[in-house]
Protein backbone atom coordinates (compact mmCIF):
# COMPACT_ATOMS: atom_id res chain seq x y z
CA UNK A 1 0.00 0.00 0.00
CA UNK A 2 1.61 3.13 -1.26
CA UNK A 3 -0.74 5.84 -0.04
CA UNK A 4 -0.55 6.84 3.62
CA UNK A 5 -3.13 9.59 3.61
CA UNK A 6 -5.92 10.76 1.33
CA UNK A 7 -7.98 13.87 2.01
CA UNK A 8 -11.08 14.61 -0.02
CA UNK A 9 -13.03 17.84 -0.05
CA UNK A 10 -12.12 18.86 3.50
CA UNK A 11 -14.03 21.78 5.01
CA UNK A 12 -13.60 23.50 8.36
CA UNK A 13 -15.61 26.37 9.78
CA UNK A 14 -14.93 28.37 12.91
CA UNK A 15 -18.35 29.90 13.42
CA UNK A 16 -18.96 32.13 10.41
CA UNK A 17 -15.34 31.82 9.30
CA UNK A 18 -14.84 29.29 6.51
CA UNK A 19 -11.17 28.35 7.03
CA UNK A 20 -10.79 25.26 4.84
CA UNK A 21 -12.79 25.32 1.61
CA UNK A 22 -12.50 21.91 0.06
CA UNK A 23 -8.96 20.59 0.36
CA UNK A 24 -7.90 17.53 -1.63
CA UNK A 25 -4.58 15.93 -0.88
CA UNK A 26 -2.88 12.57 -1.26
CA UNK A 27 0.33 11.65 0.56
CA UNK A 28 2.40 8.69 -0.56
CA UNK A 29 4.64 6.69 1.74
CA UNK A 30 8.05 8.28 2.42
CA UNK A 31 6.98 11.52 0.80
CA UNK A 32 7.84 14.89 2.34
CA UNK A 33 5.29 17.55 1.56
CA UNK A 34 5.83 21.16 2.55
CA UNK A 35 2.78 23.36 2.94
CA UNK A 36 3.32 27.10 2.57
CA UNK A 37 0.97 30.03 2.65
CA UNK A 38 0.24 33.30 4.39
CA UNK A 39 -0.90 33.56 8.01
CA UNK A 40 -4.58 32.75 8.24
CA UNK A 41 -4.57 30.85 4.94
CA UNK A 42 -5.59 27.67 6.79
CA UNK A 43 -2.36 25.67 6.60
CA UNK A 44 -2.11 25.02 10.36
CA UNK A 45 -5.82 24.23 10.54
CA UNK A 46 -5.36 21.68 7.75
CA UNK A 47 -2.59 19.96 9.71
CA UNK A 48 -4.66 19.99 12.92
CA UNK A 49 -7.61 18.46 11.08
CA UNK A 50 -5.45 15.56 9.93
CA UNK A 51 -4.99 14.26 13.48
CA UNK A 52 -8.35 15.62 14.60
CA UNK A 53 -7.12 18.22 17.07
CA UNK A 54 -9.69 20.18 15.10
CA UNK A 55 -12.77 18.37 13.90
CA UNK A 56 -13.38 18.75 10.17
CA UNK A 57 -16.94 19.80 9.39
CA UNK A 58 -17.02 18.00 6.07
CA UNK A 59 -14.83 15.75 3.99
CA UNK A 60 -13.31 12.29 4.01
CA UNK A 61 -9.94 11.39 5.46
CA UNK A 62 -8.45 8.00 4.63
CA UNK A 63 -5.48 6.82 6.71
CA UNK A 64 -3.47 3.87 5.40
CA UNK A 65 -6.34 2.77 3.18
CA UNK A 66 -8.93 2.95 5.94
CA UNK A 67 -11.66 5.59 5.94
CA UNK A 68 -11.73 7.47 9.25
CA UNK A 69 -15.16 7.79 10.87
CA UNK A 70 -18.53 6.77 9.54
CA UNK A 71 -20.74 8.41 6.95
CA UNK A 72 -23.76 10.19 8.35
CA UNK A 73 -26.98 10.88 6.51
CA UNK A 74 -25.67 14.26 5.37
CA UNK A 75 -23.38 13.70 2.40
CA UNK A 76 -19.70 14.33 3.19
CA UNK A 77 -20.30 14.78 6.93
CA UNK A 78 -18.66 12.09 9.07
CA UNK A 79 -19.10 11.02 12.67
CA UNK A 80 -16.08 9.88 14.63
CA UNK A 81 -15.70 7.74 17.73
CA UNK A 82 -13.33 8.93 20.44
CA UNK A 83 -11.67 5.55 20.54
CA UNK A 84 -10.96 5.54 16.82
CA UNK A 85 -9.50 9.05 16.97
CA UNK A 86 -7.23 8.20 19.92
CA UNK A 87 -5.92 5.18 18.02
CA UNK A 88 -5.38 7.30 14.92
CA UNK A 89 -3.54 10.02 16.83
CA UNK A 90 -1.15 7.41 18.20
CA UNK A 91 -0.19 6.60 14.61
CA UNK A 92 0.29 10.22 13.55
CA UNK A 93 3.15 12.10 15.21
CA UNK A 94 2.76 15.83 15.74
CA UNK A 95 5.36 18.49 16.48
CA UNK A 96 4.10 21.87 17.67
CA UNK A 97 5.38 25.39 17.29
CA UNK A 98 5.63 25.72 21.09
CA UNK A 99 7.23 22.26 21.65
CA UNK A 100 4.76 21.45 24.45
CA UNK A 101 7.15 19.14 26.27
CA UNK A 102 5.88 17.91 29.64
CA UNK A 103 7.86 20.03 32.14
CA UNK A 104 7.40 17.63 35.06
CA UNK A 105 9.15 14.76 33.28
CA UNK A 106 12.76 14.37 32.25
CA UNK A 107 13.65 14.38 28.57
CA UNK A 108 13.72 10.60 28.69
CA UNK A 109 10.43 10.50 30.59
CA UNK A 110 8.79 12.64 27.91
CA UNK A 111 9.79 10.13 25.26
CA UNK A 112 8.93 7.05 27.36
CA UNK A 113 5.45 7.98 28.56
CA UNK A 114 3.66 7.32 25.25
CA UNK A 115 5.16 3.90 24.54
CA UNK A 116 4.63 2.82 28.17
CA UNK A 117 1.09 4.03 28.73
CA UNK A 118 -0.31 3.75 25.22
CA UNK A 119 1.58 0.86 23.70
CA UNK A 120 1.94 -1.15 26.90
CA UNK A 121 5.72 -1.28 26.68
CA UNK A 122 7.82 -2.21 29.70
CA UNK A 123 9.92 0.51 31.29
CA UNK A 124 13.15 -1.10 30.08
CA UNK A 125 11.93 -1.44 26.51
CA UNK A 126 10.59 2.11 26.52
CA UNK A 127 13.92 3.41 27.82
CA UNK A 128 15.77 1.64 25.04
CA UNK A 129 13.35 3.04 22.48
CA UNK A 130 13.74 6.52 23.97
CA UNK A 131 17.52 6.27 23.74
CA UNK A 132 17.34 5.24 20.09
CA UNK A 133 15.08 8.13 19.20
CA UNK A 134 16.99 10.70 21.23
CA UNK A 135 20.08 9.49 19.41
CA UNK A 136 18.26 9.99 16.11
CA UNK A 137 17.82 13.70 16.82
CA UNK A 138 21.26 13.96 18.41
CA UNK A 139 20.25 14.79 21.97
CA UNK A 140 20.85 11.59 23.92
CA UNK A 141 23.28 13.32 26.31
CA UNK A 142 20.38 15.35 27.75
CA UNK A 143 18.23 12.29 28.54
CA UNK A 144 18.21 12.87 32.32
CA UNK A 145 17.66 16.65 32.20
CA UNK A 146 14.35 18.43 32.64
CA UNK A 147 13.05 20.36 29.60
CA UNK A 148 13.43 23.73 31.35
CA UNK A 149 17.21 23.33 31.26
CA UNK A 150 17.29 22.94 27.47
CA UNK A 151 17.44 25.51 24.69
CA UNK A 152 14.46 25.91 22.38
CA UNK A 153 16.18 23.97 19.61
CA UNK A 154 17.01 21.11 21.97
CA UNK A 155 13.45 21.07 23.32
CA UNK A 156 12.04 20.87 19.82
CA UNK A 157 14.33 17.96 18.96
CA UNK A 158 13.12 16.16 22.10
CA UNK A 159 9.56 16.81 20.94
CA UNK A 160 10.45 15.17 17.62
CA UNK A 161 11.91 12.17 19.46
CA UNK A 162 8.79 11.96 21.62
CA UNK A 163 6.61 11.74 18.52
CA UNK A 164 8.97 9.25 16.84
CA UNK A 165 8.87 6.91 19.83
CA UNK A 166 5.24 6.18 19.01
CA UNK A 167 6.56 4.81 15.70
CA UNK A 168 4.06 6.80 13.67
CA UNK A 169 3.27 6.14 10.03
CA UNK A 170 3.29 9.87 9.38
CA UNK A 171 4.68 13.00 11.03
CA UNK A 172 3.08 16.44 11.07
CA UNK A 173 5.21 19.53 11.74
CA UNK A 174 3.24 22.67 12.60
CA UNK A 175 5.66 25.57 12.18
CA UNK A 176 8.22 23.65 14.21
CA UNK A 177 10.88 26.36 13.94
CA UNK A 178 8.77 29.53 14.14
CA UNK A 179 9.26 30.01 17.89
CA UNK A 180 13.02 29.49 17.79
CA UNK A 181 15.90 31.96 17.90
CA UNK A 182 17.34 32.22 14.38
CA UNK A 183 20.56 30.45 15.35
CA UNK A 184 18.65 27.43 16.70
CA UNK A 185 16.53 26.92 13.60
CA UNK A 186 19.24 25.02 11.72
CA UNK A 187 19.64 22.13 14.16
CA UNK A 188 15.91 21.40 14.10
CA UNK A 189 15.68 21.62 10.30
CA UNK A 190 18.66 19.30 10.07
CA UNK A 191 16.94 16.70 12.26
CA UNK A 192 13.85 17.00 10.09
CA UNK A 193 15.90 16.59 6.94
CA UNK A 194 17.50 13.40 8.32
CA UNK A 195 14.07 12.00 9.04
CA UNK A 196 12.97 12.79 5.53
CA UNK A 197 16.09 11.09 4.16
CA UNK A 198 15.34 8.03 6.32
CA UNK A 199 12.05 7.74 4.49
CA UNK A 200 9.61 9.12 7.06
CA UNK A 201 6.34 10.35 5.58
CA UNK A 202 6.14 14.03 6.53
CA UNK A 203 3.75 16.93 6.21
CA UNK A 204 5.53 20.14 7.08
CA UNK A 205 3.96 23.56 7.57
CA UNK A 206 6.79 26.08 7.55
CA UNK A 207 7.98 29.50 6.46
CA UNK A 208 11.46 28.15 5.73
CA UNK A 209 11.45 28.26 1.96
CA UNK A 210 15.04 27.03 1.81
CA UNK A 211 14.00 23.88 3.64
CA UNK A 212 11.05 23.48 1.31
CA UNK A 213 13.29 23.81 -1.73
CA UNK A 214 15.95 21.39 -0.49
CA UNK A 215 13.90 18.73 1.29
CA UNK A 216 10.36 18.65 -0.07
CA UNK A 217 9.23 16.20 -2.72
CA UNK A 218 6.20 18.36 -3.27
CA UNK A 219 5.25 21.88 -2.24
CA UNK A 220 1.67 22.98 -1.71
CA UNK A 221 0.71 26.64 -1.62
CA UNK A 222 -2.47 27.22 0.32
CA UNK A 223 -4.46 30.40 -0.11
CA UNK A 224 -7.85 31.21 1.32
CA UNK A 225 -8.47 27.64 2.49
CA UNK A 226 -7.80 26.01 -0.85
CA UNK A 227 -4.84 24.39 -2.60
CA UNK A 228 -3.84 27.27 -4.85
CA UNK A 229 -0.78 25.74 -6.44
CA UNK A 230 0.97 22.41 -6.13
CA UNK A 231 4.06 20.84 -7.63
CA UNK A 232 7.75 20.09 -7.22
CA UNK A 233 9.82 22.66 -5.29
CA UNK A 234 11.30 23.85 -8.60
CA UNK A 235 7.86 24.41 -10.08
CA UNK A 236 6.19 26.10 -7.13
CA UNK A 237 9.09 28.01 -5.62
CA UNK A 238 11.06 28.99 -8.71
CA UNK A 239 8.50 29.06 -11.52
CA UNK A 240 5.12 29.66 -9.89
CA UNK A 241 2.23 29.78 -12.32
CA UNK A 242 -0.20 31.67 -10.13
CA UNK A 243 0.10 35.40 -9.52
CA UNK A 244 -0.82 35.02 -5.80
CA UNK A 245 1.99 32.48 -5.34
CA UNK A 246 4.48 34.84 -6.99
CA UNK A 247 3.33 37.67 -4.72
CA UNK A 248 3.71 35.48 -1.61
CA UNK A 249 7.20 34.36 -2.63
CA UNK A 250 8.30 37.92 -3.44
CA UNK A 251 7.33 39.12 0.03
CA UNK A 252 9.33 36.24 1.53
CA UNK A 253 12.48 36.94 -0.48
CA UNK A 254 12.45 40.72 -0.45
CA UNK A 255 15.82 40.97 1.28
CA UNK A 256 18.55 38.46 0.52
CA UNK A 257 22.26 38.24 1.12
CA UNK A 258 24.35 38.33 -2.04
CA UNK A 259 26.34 35.16 -2.81
CA UNK A 260 29.82 35.50 -1.31
CA UNK A 261 32.60 35.49 -3.89
CA UNK A 262 34.59 32.30 -3.40
CA UNK B 1 -4.19 36.10 89.25
CA UNK B 2 -1.90 33.66 90.97
CA UNK B 3 -2.66 30.59 88.89
CA UNK B 4 -0.21 27.80 89.46
CA UNK B 5 0.38 26.06 86.16
CA UNK B 6 0.48 22.31 86.45
CA UNK B 7 0.55 20.09 83.39
CA UNK B 8 1.44 16.91 85.30
CA UNK B 9 -2.09 15.45 85.17
CA UNK B 10 -1.92 15.46 81.38
CA UNK B 11 0.91 12.96 81.52
CA UNK B 12 -1.03 10.73 83.88
CA UNK B 13 -3.99 10.78 81.50
CA UNK B 14 -1.88 10.19 78.42
CA UNK B 15 -3.83 7.08 77.36
CA UNK B 16 -7.00 9.13 77.36
CA UNK B 17 -5.37 12.00 75.46
CA UNK B 18 -3.85 9.62 72.96
CA UNK B 19 -7.28 8.27 72.16
CA UNK B 20 -8.42 11.82 71.41
CA UNK B 21 -5.37 12.39 69.22
CA UNK B 22 -6.12 9.25 67.28
CA UNK B 23 -9.71 10.43 66.85
CA UNK B 24 -8.50 13.74 65.41
CA UNK B 25 -6.01 11.98 63.16
CA UNK B 26 -8.54 9.44 61.93
CA UNK B 27 -11.21 12.02 61.17
CA UNK B 28 -8.71 14.41 59.56
CA UNK B 29 -7.27 11.80 57.21
CA UNK B 30 -10.74 10.59 56.22
CA UNK B 31 -11.93 14.12 55.48
CA UNK B 32 -8.75 15.05 53.59
CA UNK B 33 -8.96 11.91 51.46
CA UNK B 34 -12.68 12.19 50.78
CA UNK B 35 -12.44 15.96 50.33
CA UNK B 36 -9.69 15.70 47.71
CA UNK B 37 -11.60 12.97 45.89
CA UNK B 38 -14.77 15.10 45.89
CA UNK B 39 -12.70 18.09 44.82
CA UNK B 40 -11.26 16.21 41.85
CA UNK B 41 -14.64 14.95 40.72
CA UNK B 42 -16.37 18.32 40.99
CA UNK B 43 -13.43 20.32 39.60
CA UNK B 44 -13.57 18.08 36.53
CA UNK B 45 -17.33 18.62 36.37
CA UNK B 46 -16.90 22.39 36.60
CA UNK B 47 -14.45 22.33 33.69
CA UNK B 48 -16.56 20.02 31.55
CA UNK B 49 -17.64 21.09 28.09
CA UNK B 50 -21.06 19.63 28.96
CA UNK B 51 -23.17 22.42 30.49
CA UNK B 52 -25.31 20.28 32.86
CA UNK B 53 -22.15 18.88 34.47
CA UNK B 54 -20.79 22.39 34.94
CA UNK B 55 -24.07 23.37 36.61
CA UNK B 56 -23.88 20.40 38.99
CA UNK B 57 -20.31 21.38 39.92
CA UNK B 58 -21.30 24.99 40.56
CA UNK B 59 -24.33 23.99 42.63
CA UNK B 60 -22.21 21.66 44.76
CA UNK B 61 -19.66 24.37 45.50
CA UNK B 62 -22.17 27.12 46.24
CA UNK B 63 -24.30 24.84 48.42
CA UNK B 64 -21.70 23.27 50.67
CA UNK B 65 -19.28 26.17 50.79
CA UNK B 66 -21.91 28.54 52.13
CA UNK B 67 -23.30 26.49 54.99
CA UNK B 68 -21.22 26.66 58.19
CA UNK B 69 -19.49 23.35 58.98
CA UNK B 70 -21.19 23.22 62.41
CA UNK B 71 -24.64 23.55 60.81
CA UNK B 72 -23.83 20.74 58.37
CA UNK B 73 -22.72 18.45 61.17
CA UNK B 74 -25.88 19.16 63.19
CA UNK B 75 -27.96 18.59 60.09
CA UNK B 76 -26.31 15.24 59.34
CA UNK B 77 -26.53 14.10 62.94
CA UNK B 78 -29.87 15.48 64.14
CA UNK B 79 -31.97 16.28 61.04
CA UNK B 80 -31.05 13.55 58.58
CA UNK B 81 -32.06 10.64 60.90
CA UNK B 82 -35.56 12.08 61.25
CA UNK B 83 -35.90 12.29 57.47
CA UNK B 84 -34.41 8.89 56.68
CA UNK B 85 -35.06 6.94 59.85
CA UNK B 86 -31.37 5.94 60.01
CA UNK B 87 -29.08 7.30 62.68
CA UNK B 88 -25.48 7.69 61.46
CA UNK B 89 -22.67 7.21 63.96
CA UNK B 90 -20.99 10.37 65.19
CA UNK B 91 -17.97 9.54 63.06
CA UNK B 92 -20.02 9.04 59.86
CA UNK B 93 -21.99 12.22 60.48
CA UNK B 94 -18.89 14.31 61.18
CA UNK B 95 -16.85 12.81 58.32
CA UNK B 96 -19.66 13.29 55.80
CA UNK B 97 -20.34 16.88 56.79
CA UNK B 98 -16.70 17.99 56.97
CA UNK B 99 -15.75 16.16 53.74
CA UNK B 100 -18.58 17.79 51.78
CA UNK B 101 -17.71 21.16 53.27
CA UNK B 102 -13.98 20.86 52.57
CA UNK B 103 -14.63 19.29 49.16
CA UNK B 104 -16.35 22.48 48.02
CA UNK B 105 -13.23 24.53 48.79
CA UNK B 106 -10.94 21.87 47.32
CA UNK B 107 -13.01 21.88 44.12
CA UNK B 108 -12.17 25.52 43.60
CA UNK B 109 -8.48 25.05 44.42
CA UNK B 110 -8.11 22.10 42.05
CA UNK B 111 -10.11 23.83 39.34
CA UNK B 112 -7.79 26.82 39.42
CA UNK B 113 -4.80 24.46 39.35
CA UNK B 114 -6.07 22.56 36.35
CA UNK B 115 -6.90 25.82 34.57
CA UNK B 116 -3.35 27.06 35.15
CA UNK B 117 -2.05 24.42 32.75
CA UNK B 118 -1.82 25.68 29.19
CA UNK B 119 -3.89 24.15 26.40
CA UNK B 120 -0.70 23.03 24.66
CA UNK B 121 -0.11 20.41 27.35
CA UNK B 122 -3.54 18.85 26.82
CA UNK B 123 -3.01 19.02 23.08
CA UNK B 124 0.41 17.41 23.13
CA UNK B 125 -0.98 14.50 25.15
CA UNK B 126 -4.05 14.23 22.95
CA UNK B 127 -1.90 14.27 19.81
CA UNK B 128 0.04 11.29 21.20
CA UNK B 129 -3.18 9.32 21.53
CA UNK B 130 -4.04 9.81 25.20
CA UNK B 131 -7.76 9.99 25.98
CA UNK B 132 -9.20 12.44 28.49
CA UNK B 133 -8.21 10.41 31.56
CA UNK B 134 -4.70 9.79 30.27
CA UNK B 135 -4.22 13.48 29.56
CA UNK B 136 -5.45 14.31 33.05
CA UNK B 137 -3.64 11.55 34.91
CA UNK B 138 -0.18 11.75 33.34
CA UNK B 139 0.15 15.29 32.07
CA UNK B 140 -2.24 17.86 33.54
CA UNK B 141 -2.90 16.73 37.11
CA UNK B 142 0.74 16.25 38.19
CA UNK B 143 1.49 19.80 37.06
CA UNK B 144 -1.75 21.23 38.43
CA UNK B 145 -1.13 19.74 41.88
CA UNK B 146 2.38 21.15 41.91
CA UNK B 147 0.95 24.60 41.19
CA UNK B 148 -1.55 24.45 44.04
CA UNK B 149 0.62 23.10 46.88
CA UNK B 150 0.34 26.33 48.94
CA UNK B 151 -3.46 26.77 48.79
CA UNK B 152 -3.88 23.00 49.11
CA UNK B 153 -1.82 23.04 52.31
CA UNK B 154 -3.90 25.91 53.65
CA UNK B 155 -7.08 23.97 53.03
CA UNK B 156 -5.74 20.79 54.61
CA UNK B 157 -4.77 22.76 57.72
CA UNK B 158 -8.26 24.20 57.74
CA UNK B 159 -9.75 20.68 57.59
CA UNK B 160 -7.64 19.51 60.53
CA UNK B 161 -8.86 22.46 62.62
CA UNK B 162 -12.47 22.00 61.52
CA UNK B 163 -12.48 18.45 62.95
CA UNK B 164 -12.74 20.04 66.43
CA UNK B 165 -16.31 20.96 65.53
CA UNK B 166 -17.12 17.23 65.73
CA UNK B 167 -16.73 17.50 69.53
CA UNK B 168 -20.17 19.12 69.58
CA UNK B 169 -21.81 15.81 68.71
CA UNK B 170 -19.51 13.97 71.15
CA UNK B 171 -17.12 12.46 68.61
CA UNK B 172 -14.00 11.50 70.58
CA UNK B 173 -11.37 13.76 69.07
CA UNK B 174 -8.82 15.88 70.89
CA UNK B 175 -11.09 18.76 71.91
CA UNK B 176 -13.75 16.39 73.22
CA UNK B 177 -11.15 14.52 75.29
CA UNK B 178 -9.86 17.84 76.58
CA UNK B 179 -13.32 18.97 77.61
CA UNK B 180 -13.95 15.77 79.58
CA UNK B 181 -10.54 15.97 81.17
CA UNK B 182 -10.85 19.61 82.11
CA UNK B 183 -14.27 19.01 83.71
CA UNK B 184 -12.87 16.11 85.68
CA UNK B 185 -9.66 17.79 86.83
CA UNK B 186 -10.99 21.36 87.11
CA UNK B 187 -8.06 22.56 85.03
CA UNK B 188 -9.42 24.26 81.89
CA UNK B 189 -6.41 26.58 81.57
CA UNK B 190 -3.85 23.81 81.19
CA UNK B 191 -6.09 21.53 79.13
CA UNK B 192 -7.14 24.06 76.49
CA UNK B 193 -3.65 25.54 76.38
CA UNK B 194 -2.36 22.05 75.65
CA UNK B 195 -4.95 21.60 72.87
CA UNK B 196 -3.88 24.91 71.33
CA UNK B 197 -0.23 23.92 71.56
CA UNK B 198 -0.97 20.57 69.96
CA UNK B 199 -2.51 22.25 66.91
CA UNK B 200 0.35 24.73 66.66
CA UNK B 201 2.92 21.95 66.67
CA UNK B 202 1.02 19.61 64.31
CA UNK B 203 0.15 22.28 61.77
CA UNK B 204 3.59 23.88 61.85
CA UNK B 205 5.05 20.48 61.00
CA UNK B 206 2.53 20.15 58.19
CA UNK B 207 3.37 23.53 56.69
CA UNK B 208 7.07 22.76 57.07
CA UNK B 209 6.59 19.54 55.11
CA UNK B 210 4.60 21.43 52.48
CA UNK B 211 7.39 24.02 52.05
CA UNK B 212 9.88 21.21 51.65
CA UNK B 213 7.68 19.57 49.03
CA UNK B 214 7.24 22.86 47.20
CA UNK B 215 10.98 23.40 47.04
CA UNK B 216 11.64 19.87 45.85
CA UNK B 217 9.05 20.17 43.12
CA UNK B 218 10.43 23.48 41.95
CA UNK B 219 13.86 22.17 41.01
CA UNK B 220 12.63 21.05 37.61
CA UNK B 221 10.36 24.05 36.94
Amino acid sequence: MDEVLRVENLHKHFGALHVLRGIDLAVRKSETIVIIGASGSGKSTLLRCLNFLEMPNEGRITMEGKLVGRETRKPGVMSYSTRELNALRARVGMVFQQFNLFPHMTVEGNVMIGPMKLRGMSEAAARKLAEENLQRVGILEKAKEYPARLSGGQQQRVAIARALAMEPSMMLFDEATSALDPELVGEVLLSMRRLSDEGMTMLVVTHELGFAYNVADRVIFIENGQVHEEGTPQEVLLNPKQERTREFLRSHTLFRLPEAAS
Amino acid sequence: MGHEWDFAFLLEQRQFILRGLMGTLYLSLTCIGAGVALGLVFATARLSSFAPLRLIGTCYVEFFRNIPALVQIFWCYFALPILTGMQPSVFIAAATAISLYAGAYLTEILRSGIQSIEMGQWEAARAMGFGYFGQMRYVVLPQALRNVVPPLTNQIMEIVKTTTVASTIAYGEILYSAKLLSDQEFRPIETYTAVGLFFIVALTLLSFASNLLERRLRCYG
